[in-house]
């Protein structure tokens, strides 16, 4: 049974695909991850499933309701935590939840329970008198989850979740999401741009860039997918070191980001003599070499040709980003 | 029935909020009476037939609290949108008409609750205000109220950041409360300045009160309280449509 379905969704700001003709299919009950850099089109792409954003073409089908005709439908059948903050700081914790309960049409004699329950979930029972605004940073967090949980979704959508918080509270937040999937029964779909965080928590990952999906699968089957081990040598300068590189038969790819150079080869520890031999011929001074096993961060490098981490965007990424942030 | 529940809660979260910001519920009423007790003090040798300035001043001054009230309630929407809680509202499985209802109510309750208590200065400056004439004036009052909330949350859907707070203020607010005779009488003014006042529609809300509460006005009541009604009703309108268009 399909949670989701896409059909040829897009979304165009400008000309600009931010989402472009994404067909992407989710299972009930499995916690779906997109990782992307920032501007790939992952909030684009929530919210339209969201109903937040009107698609430019395709459609897509949410807990089998249709995403355009059946809009209410739709919003009923789904939990949402948006990137940015969207409490009222004004109220209380119990408040803000006792409007979304009356909001999302929550039964009046199941709402006291069902607050309570998820602010259980949350942890925050003891704290949902106080006013929104003396919460920290990760409190709040909680309780928009807490909140987007109250009308029973079947779907939840959480949209960077733990952007911003410190290590510890989103360790917690992630614990909070894998016991809430464990105990609810939903599909839960998350952005994220902490690799390790995703390959510890997610059934399935896709990622994403240029409004597309690059790839899709576990976590398990993208990291083997790779082939081999990861030589990562840190030299002195990369002028046509990556060709050079790339004349060994046993490479099947070869990354310059920086002045880290990522090596992805079969036998990883026979290929660092080779590659330590080549260099010093070069005369290129070698820094550090590490090999290791693939990570989902070099599946993401392999796949985008980028870091998750490399926050300067070019510039039709800049462009993406802007458009993005007009759209909503 | 869940679309009343919207409408409600909507309207609730505009009265918490009000009750919990003491400063500008004080600050609201500290203004009027600044107005009645040092304005209207000052002209107090200005007589108008036999009615005293500050008297004349009085149905004025109600109608300027139930402007800056209303006005701002409509803008909160704005405030909303800035601290991202509009999302969370306009992403619920209700229509955008019973967002617009809860929020036009709510700014309407609170505008009400502060224009009565400012209504109830009448008897500390000596306005004469009878029990009829006090409950004749409420139900004009919500008119004006609605009329006003709706013209806030048409501006609100229609600009994007809250930097133009200030522009509104200054462009709006301010002449729609010169303009509309609250300070001086209409009969009496320039013909250019009785020609713009008439364009006001505030204008025609603080005619309506002056007629209930003071008996006198430059516009007959039957004029004055029509066109009010028909500007409030079209402002309701066009604001429940422009509500529904905004992203």
């Amino acid at each position: 049974m399909l949670a989701i379905e896409t059909f040829n969704l897009t979304k165009e700001f400008d000309g600009l695909k931010a989402v472009d003709n994404l067909n992407l299919q989710i299972n009930q009950g499995e916690i779906f991850g997109l990782l992307g850099p920032n501007g790939a089109g992952k909030t684009t792409f929530i919210s339209m499933l969201c109903t937040i954003l009107k698609p430019s073409s395709g459609t897509a089908k949410v807990n089998d309701f249709d995403l355009i005709k059946q809009q209410n439908e739709v919003r009923k059948s789904i939990g949402i935590v948006f990137q940015d903050p969207s409490l009222d700081n004004r109220l209380t914790g119990m408040e803000n939840l006792e409007m979304h309960a009356g909001m999302y049409a929550v039964p009046k004699s199941e709402r006291k329970k069902r607050i309570d329950e998820v602010l259980e979930i949350v942890t925050l029972s003891d704290r949902a008198k106080e006013l929104v605004r003396n919460y920290s940073g990760g409190m709040k967090r909680r309780l928009e989850i807490a909140r987007g949980l109250i009308h029973y979704p079947k779907i939840l959508f959480l949209d960077e979740p733990t952007l911003g918080l410190d290590p510890q509270t989103r360790d917690h937040i992630w614990e909070y999401i894998k016991k809430l999937a464990e105990r609810e029964k939903i599909t839960i779909i998350v952005t994220t741009h902490y690799m390790e965080e995703a390959d510890a928590l997610c059934d399935r990952v896709a990622i994403m860039d240029y409004g597309k999906i690059k790839v899709l699968g576990t976590p398990e089957n993208l990291k083997n997918g790779l082939e081999g081990d990861i030589v990562t040598v840190v030299v002195d300068k990369t002028e046509d070191i990556e060709s050079k590189i790339k004349n060994f038969d046993e490479v099947t790819k070869v990354l310059v980001s920086g002045n880290n150079v990522h090596i992805t080869v079969k036998d990883g520890e026979k290929f660092s003599l080779k590659i330590l031999d080549l260099l010093r011929k070069d005369g290129v001074k070698v820094d550090s070499i590490n090999i290791r096993k693939p990570t989902l961060g070099d599946v993401f490098l392999h796949y985008t040709g980028r870091e998750i981490r490399e926050e300067v965007p070019g510039k039709k990424e800049g462009m993406r980003r802007m458009a993005r942030m007009r759209g909503i | 029935m869940s679309e009343f529940e919207a409408v409600y809660r909507v309207w609730l979260r505009e009265l918490i909020r009000y009750g919990r910001d003491k400063g500008r519920i004080l600050s609201s009423l500290v203004q009027p009476l600044l107005f009645l007790v040092i304005f209207g003090g000052g002209f107090g040798f200005v007589k108008l037939g036999n009615i005293n300035y500050q008297s004349f001043l009085f149905p004025g001054i109600v109608a300027m609290s139930l402007m800056t009230i209303s006005i701002s309630s409509g803008l909160s929407v704005i405030w909303d949108r800035e601290f991202g809680f509009l999302k969370e509202i306009l992403v619920a499985p209700v229509s955008r008409m019973s967002i617009f209802a809860g929020k036009a109510l709510g700014g309407c309750t609170t505008a009400m609750i502060q224009g009565i208590i400012v209504l109830c200065l009448s008897f500390v400056i000596g306005v004469p205000l009878t029990i009829s004439t006090f409950l004749m004036s409420i139900p004009v009052m919500v008119i004006i109220s609605l009329g006003i909330v709706s013209i806030g949350l048409i501006i609100a859907s229609l600009i994007e950041t809250i930097e133009n707070f200030g522009v509104i203020m200054n462009f709006l607010i301010f002449p729609m409360i010169f303009l509309s005779g609250a300070f001086f009488p209409l009969a009496d003014a320039p013909q250019w300045l009785k020609y713009v006042s008439y364009i006001d529609p505030l204008t025609y809300g603080v005619e309506s009160l002056r007629n209930i509460i003071l008996g006198v006005a430059s516009l007959p009541f039957s004029i004055s309280i029509s066109v009010i009604s028909i500007f409030s009703l079209c402002a309701i309108l066009i604001g429940g449509m422009a509500f529904n268009r905004q992203k």
